[in-house]
């Protein structure tokens, strides 16, 4: 009666094994079936040991990034019809250590993020009574796309650079910096550079462009970092040429 | 300095890829085919040597082998280092790379200056 | 509640999954990407080319010739049109990237990101026949 189709999902239960096995189940669904759905229905009837992250189903929370048939996906904007006749593979989020079965640690980018500073630096605030900053439409449209990012982490597990060398600070970092750095209100610029001026930073990046392909959110890292690069280079070769007292 | 070396190898790498996208497709179809194929007559000895010592010829002629030359080192280090993994010899292999598009810039100057 | 639980980057029970050597055959857009950056070898191969051009001419008429009936030769003739299709793809691929890697402005407002990228195309066209315009009419 009601389509059913094959999740093949990744466990890892580190207290009984060192490797990741895949379990099957059977779930029904239909054309509005999301691949969280589908998750839900096993945890729900099938296997309550099932253990994954989500949380607004709507995409926007950023939570329930996974790889389904290899590609990383928002499993709440991922739809089990368009995998028909299946089977569906779900595995945790590449690029990241496994915690259990399809949850994975991001600490790291947790860690880097705070680095980039990603709030409003100014060297003197403006007192409250003074009022608002101002910004026309024009100066949100400097930043507003990479305003969207949702900290969902596909545009890691995307990144070969990113597998390759976790040293490397990254697209969402990099494109939250800037998100940041082209707000007019946002004095900061010269402390972001510090950090992604070095080595791991914005250099690092080859510009394969696979994070902006998978953002569910539009925002276009790669986009952003490219842009940053130029920009970057230039104060280099100013500070070079004509040095400003430190 | 060596915060400064970064950048300034990442624009010469980008300027390179443009002047090399843009030249080399023509140059290649012409030198690479149409000249030893005969699909067209290749400029006579006298001809190329009157064309090479044309100042502004041989500067867009150095500027595109320098700055082609920076565009490989830079790409073919990064690949080495990103694509097979390499990393213990990642310092080799940048100096050999960029020692490499150095030589071959003063080589060009060398040439052009003698053509000249 | 005294301390609390704090995470380690390096706990021991965590899976981590290597990545293979051959991460880039994993997916068709790493393998454009390796592709992309492998041109680079017959940007450098094409560079070394015009280099040995260069010391023919100057070495005489002779040498010239020479060079010109080498470059007929059957493995040079197959190792060109490789190298003519790798540095299409090479510009091709570099003048995609260019859009999205700058924002032009003229004044105030923002040049659309395909004008700037038939920009890039019209120059190249533009150029290659420049060059040729020289090197035919020569």
């Amino acid at each position: 009666m009601s389509n059913r189709i094959k999740l093949q999902i990744a466990r890892y239960r580190p207290e009984q094994e060192s490797e990741a096995t895949f379990d099957e189940y059977e779930v029904p669904y239909t054309k509005e079936s999301a691949v969280l759905d589908g998750l839900n229905y096993v945890k729900d009837r099938l296997d309550g040991t099932l253990a994954y992250r989500w949380s607004c189903r709507m995409g926007i929370c950023g939570s329930c990034g996974m790889d389904v048939n290899g590609e990383p996906k928002l499993t709440c904007a991922t739809f089990l019809a368009d995998y028909a006749p299946g089977p569906v593979r779900v595995e945790p989020l590449r690029n990241f250590p496994v915690i259990r079965d399809l949850i994975v640690d991001i600490d790291d980018f947790m860690r880097k993020l705070v680095r980039v500073k990603p709030w409003i630096v100014r060297e003197v605030e403006k007192p409250v009574a003074d009022g608002a900053y101002l910004q026309t439409p024009e100066q949100l449209d400097e930043y507003k796309q990479f305003s969207m990012c949702i900290n969902c982490m596909l545009c890691y597990s995307a990144c070969p650079i990113y597998g390759l060398d976790p040293n490397f600070i990254g697209p969402a970092a990099i494109a939250l910096a800037q998100r940041y750095n082209l707000d007019n209100r946002d004095e900061g610029s010269a402390e972001r550079m510090r950090v992604l001026s070095e080595h791991d930073g914005i250099w690092g990046c080859t510009f394969v462009g696979e994070c902006t392909t998978v953002c569910p959110k539009h925002v276009d890292p790669a986009g952003a970092i490219q842009r940053y690069k130029l920009t970057a280079a230039v104060e280099s070769m100013k500070s070079f040429f004509a040095p400003r007292g430190a | 300095m060596s915060r400064h070396l970064e950048p300034l190898l990442w624009m010469l790498f980008s300027a390179g890829g443009v002047v090399s996208g843009m030249l080399m497709p023509v140059l290649v179809l012409l030198f690479g085919l149409a000249f030893p194929l005969g699909w067209v007559d290749a400029p006579t000895y006298d001809a190329i040597r009157a064309l090479l010592a044309n100042p502004l010829a041989a500067l867009v002629l150095f500027a595109l082998v320098v700055l082609s030359l920076f565009h490989w080192a830079h790409r073919f280090r990064h690949t080495l280092y990103d694509g097979l993994q390499i990393k213990h010899l990642n310092e080799v292999i940048a100096v050999v790379s960029y020692g490499v598009a150095i030589v071959g810039s003063g080589i060009a100057a060398y040439l052009l200056w003698q053509l000249s | 509640m005294d301390q609390p639980a704090v995470s380690t980057p390096y706990h021991p029970r965590w899976l981590r999954r290597r990545v293979s050597t051959y991460w880039w055959l994993g997916k068709p857009a790493y393998l454009r990407f390796i592709l992309r950056e492998g041109s680079c070898m017959f940007v450098g191969w094409f560079t070394l080319y015009l280099l040995l051009l260069l010391a023919a001419v100057l070495e005489g008429p002779l040498a010239y010739e020479l060079f010109v009936a080498w470059s007929a030769t059957p493995a040079l003739l197959a190792l060109n049109v490789v190298t003519l299709a790798f540095v299409i793809f090479h510009a091709i691929t570099f003048f995609q990237a260019a859009p999205q890697a700058m924002v032009v402005r003229l004044g105030r407002t923002r040049v659309p990101p395909q004008a700037v990228l038939l920009g890039h195309y019209a120059g190249w066209i533009v150029v290659s026949i420049v060059v040729a315009f020289f090197l035919l009419g020569a």
